[in-house]
């Protein structure tokens, strides 16, 4: 596996409810550039939804960097917000962890829509998340 | 582009190119891996003579002490002289690992010739053949994941093929489908058919799709699973699915264990499906005698 | 009203069109515009067409759902119409079947419906 490029391809800052369309939209071109089927693409973008919404509600804003990396080509997107941080991740991928606007399905199922998913998230250290997924 | 400080590495492709293409063809000789019985002599040697310009040209623009970036602008001729010899030499039948030791044969007669020219400083002799022996490193990995790409490639290629004839969605009547299944339904299978499906729904207007799984051989919770997910789906878009050719075993086997059709159509066979569907959209299927009545 | 998605009255049926990139809040001023509408109207019957939505993710499909409940409530049978195949994939990954709502291929199906129960 080749290490992520040092420059993303995109970047989103998540200051306002505008800004997850704004993520929905710039991680769907970056995947139109790769020639995404449209399964895919609903698949991921819906996926970016939640976390930038996540990042939003629960981590006070954050940045979504989109990167595309090659060999085999994908696309990858690194969600950081410096909230208060997860305690219990598990239970926070858990289907039915409810919060204030999600139906409790937003990280897991934003899990199970992609091909890659890694979460750092400490209390106090904010959160990290990173999900891949190929074009085809 | 930036212009790196000349190393002897690359001074040596330049100066004395020949000699070092005499002797990369002469370890590969010793080494068994130049295959004169798929390639002559000359032909080996110019693919190599390209090789070596292309990276001799690459040597001048990369800094060499920097990790190898072998994705980077400069070494993109040698990529692609390597990538076209590769595919040539495989597809005469040169295995992976012959490709490999081609590339890695380079290493000893430079290291040899840095040695009789940098004899008298230790320090950059060690300097430069170690970071000459990262880049024949990098190369030579990359065309091993040259060959799992392309492997991928033709893997993923043959699953798309079976995928396309063991999914057929056939148009039954105005606004009925079917997708008969056979065979095992596994995640990704799964998936394909709904999509298939899905599609279908949109590009004829259906309103009823029968889903016959007589020929599934194992109905277990997880085959049990995809076919509910894919009811759910088709009434998300606005059409109804029936589940058809449910055996009384498999209807024994699904009640063991637990699952649960909740509002899911499901019928015997697909010609009570069929019944049913015509039904939704209004057909009645009568003996031509009885109209004439 | 937003801009994010209109609402017309034909026959008595009122029929939402979401727009693409509808924000969090534009969705919920619809809740209350919609429920407004089906009230001083009388409407009984409701037509939402996602076929512009390109995804739903489980903010909006669960404001769908919501719609569908408090047109119910109002007495207005309500159609969800429209959805394309990959966001019907989606949904059903995340969980979100949409039990309680009514869905149809299109306008003039879930129109048709209607005009069958006498609703439009």
């Amino acid at each position: 596996m080749s290490a992520p490029p040092a420059e993303p391809a995109a970047r989103v800052e998540l200051r306002q409810e505008r800004d997850i369309a704004a993520a929905r939209i710039a991680v769907s071109k970056a995947m139109d550039a790769m020639g995404a089927r449209a399964l895919r693409k609903t698949r991921f973008v819906t996926a970016v939804s939640e976390i930038a919404r996540n990042a939003l509600d629960h981590g006070g804003g954050g940045v979504i960097e989109i990167y595309r990396l090659e060999r085999p080509l994908r696309i990858m997107i690194r969600c950081r917000d410096e909230g208060p941080g997860i305690a219990d991740i598990d239970r926070a991928m858990t289907d039915g962890f409810s919060t204030a606007r999600s139906m409790g399905k937003g990280l897991g199922g934003a899990r199970r829509l992609v091909e890659a998913f890694r979460i750092d998230s400490r209390p106090g250290a904010g959160t990290t998340i990173e999900m891949e997924a190929k074009p085809s | 582009m930036t212009v790196a400080p000349t190393t002897e590495v690359s001074r040596l492709l330049r100066e004395d190119f020949d000699n070092v293409l005499d002797a990369w063809f002469a370890t590969q000789k010793r080494e068994g891996v130049r295959r004169p019985d798929l390639f002559s002599d000359r032909e080996s040697r110019r693919q190599l003579a390209d090789l070596l310009r292309a990276f001799s040209e690459a040597l001048v623009q990369i800094d060499l002490d920097a990790p190898v970036d072998i994705e980077a602008e400069a070494w993109s001729e040698l990529r692609l002289a390597l990538s076209e010899i590769t595919l040539v030499r495989t597809e005469r039948g040169v295995a992976p690992w012959e490709m490999t030791a081609f590339v890695l044969a380079l290493k000893q007669p430079v290291f040899e010739m840095l040695q009789e020219r940098l004899i008298g400083t230790p320090d950059e002799l060690l300097r430069d053949a170690a970071n000459f022996g990262r880049i024949v490193d990098a190369f030579a990995m990359h065309i091993n994941e040259y060959f799992i790409a392309e492997r991928d490639e033709i893997i993923e290629r043959q699953r798309a093929e079976m995928m396309e004839l063991s999914t057929p969605v056939v148009q039954l009547w105005e606004r009925v489908l079917t997708i008969p299944l056979i065979g095992t339904l596994d995640s990704m299978r799964a998936q394909e058919v709904m999509e298939n499906l899905l599609n279908a729904i949109v590009e004829h207007s259906a309103e009823v799709v029968i889903v016959d799984i007589t020929g599934v051989r194992v109905v277990d919770t997880q085959v049990a699973q995809h076919l509910l997910r894919t009811a759910a789906a088709v009434r998300l878009m606005g059409a109804e699915a029936i589940i058809s050719g449910i055996s009384p075993k498999i209807a024994q086997t699904m009640v063991e264990l637990g699952v649960d059709v909740g509002e899911v159509t499901t019928r015997p066979t697909i010609r009570a499906a069929l019944d049913e569907a015509f039904r939704r959209v209004g057909f009645r299927i009568g003996r031509v005698e009885d109209n004439r009545v | 009203m937003s801009e994010a998605a209109s609402i017309y009255t034909v026959d008595k049926v009122l029929l939402v069109a979401i727009r693409d990139n509808i924000t969090d809040t534009d969705i919920i001023n619809l809740q209350e515009d919609l429920s407004e509408k089906i009230v001083n109207e009388s409407a009984r019957g409701v037509v939402i067409d996602i076929a512009a939505l390109e995804i739903v993710d489980t903010f909006v499909g669960r404001i769908l759902a919501q719609l569908s409940s408090i047109s119910r409530l109002l007495a207005a049978e309500t159609y969800i119409v429209g959805m394309r195949p990959a966001v019907a994939m989606t949904l059903v990954e995340l969980g979100m079947d949409l039990p309680g709502s009514k869905t149809a291929l299109s306008l003039s199906h879930a129109l048709r419906s209607l005009k069958a129960k006498g609703l439009a």
